[in-house]
């Protein structure tokens, strides 16, 4: 299976990580997220709440944000079925695809975004 | 023969964002064979007890969701007549050429209102599950592979215009509606169809875009057979959305979950045996949290609003 093989490997390869701040615009609130996670499983393991989940794999857009202060790396391919080009410059991004590079500040732009921020 | 006509669910093509990722995922995780690759990059895929050459295939794409679902029909007499069917409906078919899929027949091609391409073909090679025709072993190797599912069972499939799919699907192509969920205005909002005696061949959910895919669902034997997959999807960190648990819709012992690409699948076991005289099960929709998760008696929000 990809299991065995893919963790010895991961701890092996691993590298040095540290924890940052991942703040939502609107509510204010934040969490501490790992570099060596993306933002929205950051979000998710911790049960903290604020970017809707979804297919945690960059194909169904409902964990889409923009990200307003601070910087990240993108580490999978994002469906452009969600984010064009145009998006991408204006630092809008799924979540589940990126890693946080320092503190962040994302505003949440995503479908669900009404069930969550507004109730 | 009993079940005549359009006979089961043949094939899906599925977008992956990354192709090499996706095989490691279809084959070692999902567990399903390697069945090799195609001069246009598809790559193939059976369930291990499937007999047919494949089930499924993956291509990369920049974006993720389902480009056709196929169905075997019985014999090229049946295939030239839905075709003809089909052009009488009023529905635009279009000639594939045998070989275009690898060990596939001619497929005759259509698309529904609701944005999906639908395939219908009567030949594709008999591979075998590898244990031969004559006193075979009841399972294989491959039959612990990964989570190993015995067969691609369904697809759900979202879109627009429900009632066309549900028009052509049981007075086409000879479906029928084993359960059905219905807003307080009549309107359905999900149908599950069969064209055999399982209780979904393809389903159908009503949604504000086209072409979107739900799930490709997987059949397992077993409730521990389901059980066993979760332990691997978390071995592996693949994403559940939901379960394990047991939909109250077609009672199946589920979990669904994502591939790398953010395609909702579903493993699932159980269900009951359907016949074409059987009164639809309704659900209402304030129903449909026990529909959806018969435990837990909630509506996932995903399940309405994750597609891909
Ligand atoms: S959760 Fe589906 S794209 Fe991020
Ligand atoms: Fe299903």
């Amino acid at each position: 299976m990809e299991t065995l093989k893919g963790n010895i490997t991961s701890v092996m390869t691993e590298e040095a990580y540290e924890y940052v701040k991942i703040t939502i615009a609107e509510t204010g609130e934040s969490f501490d997220c790992s570099t060596n996670e993306s933002v929205l499983e950051g979000m998710r393991r911790l049960g903290k709440r604020g970017i809707p989940v979804g297919c945690r794999s960059g194909g169904c857009s409902v964990c889409k944000c923009q990200v307003v202060k601070g910087e990240y790396h993108q580490h999978r391919p994002m469906s452009t079925e969600y984010i064009s080009k145009q998006e991408l410059e204006e630092n809008c991004v799924l979540t589940c695809c990126i890693k946080p590079k320092d503190n962040l500040e994302v505003k949440v732009i995503g479908k669900m975004h009404k069930n969550i921020c507004e109730k | 023969m009993a079940i005549t006509g359009v006979l089961r669910p043949g094939h899906a093509q599925i977008r992956v964002l990354d192709l090499e990722e996706g095989v490691k995922f279809y084959r070692d995780v999902l567990g399903l064979v390697d069945m090799g690759r195609d001069s246009q990059g598809r790559h193939y895929f059976k369930a291990w007890d499937e007999r047919d050459h494949h089930s499924v295939l993956i291509r990369q794409a920049d974006k993720a969701g389902i480009d056709l679902f196929g169905f075997k029909v019985d014999s090229e007499e049946t295939l030239n007549k839905f075709e003809k069917d089909l052009q009488a409906y009023g529905v635009t078919t279009k000639r594939i050429p045998a070989g275009e899929m690898i060990n596939t027949g001619e497929r005759v091609q259509f698309t529904l209102n609701n944005g999906h391409t639908i395939e219908l073909y009567a030949d594709k090679k008999d591979v075998g599950n590898c244990q031969g025709y004559s006193h075979p072993k009841p399972w294989t190797p491959e039959a612990e592979h990964g989570i190993a599912p015995v067969r691609m069972d369904h697809a759900l499939l979202a879109g627009g215009d429900l009632d066309q799919a549900l028009d052509i699907f049981v007075n086409v192509l000879g479906f029928y509606l084993v359960e059905e969920v219905v807003a307080p205005d009549g309107m359905k909002v999900g149908i599950w169809l069969s064209c055999s005696n399982k209780v979904h061949d393809i389903a159908f959910l009503r949604h504000t875009e086209d072409a979107k895919l739900h799930h490709v669902s997987f059949y397992l034997d077993t409730w521990e057979k389901v059980l066993r997959a979760a332990d691997i999807m978390s071995m592996n960190e693949v994403p559940v959305d939901i379960g394990p648990t047991r939909h109250g819709i077609t009672r199946g012992a589920t979990i669904y979950a994502w591939d790398r690409s953010g395609n909702r699948f579903e493993t699932f076991a159980g269900g009951y045996i359907s016949y074409p005289d059987h009164k639809t099960l309704t659900w209402p929709l304030e129903h449909l949290p026990e529909g959806l998760d018969y435990a837990q008696r909630k509506l996932h929000e995903t399940f309405l609003t994750v597609f891909s």
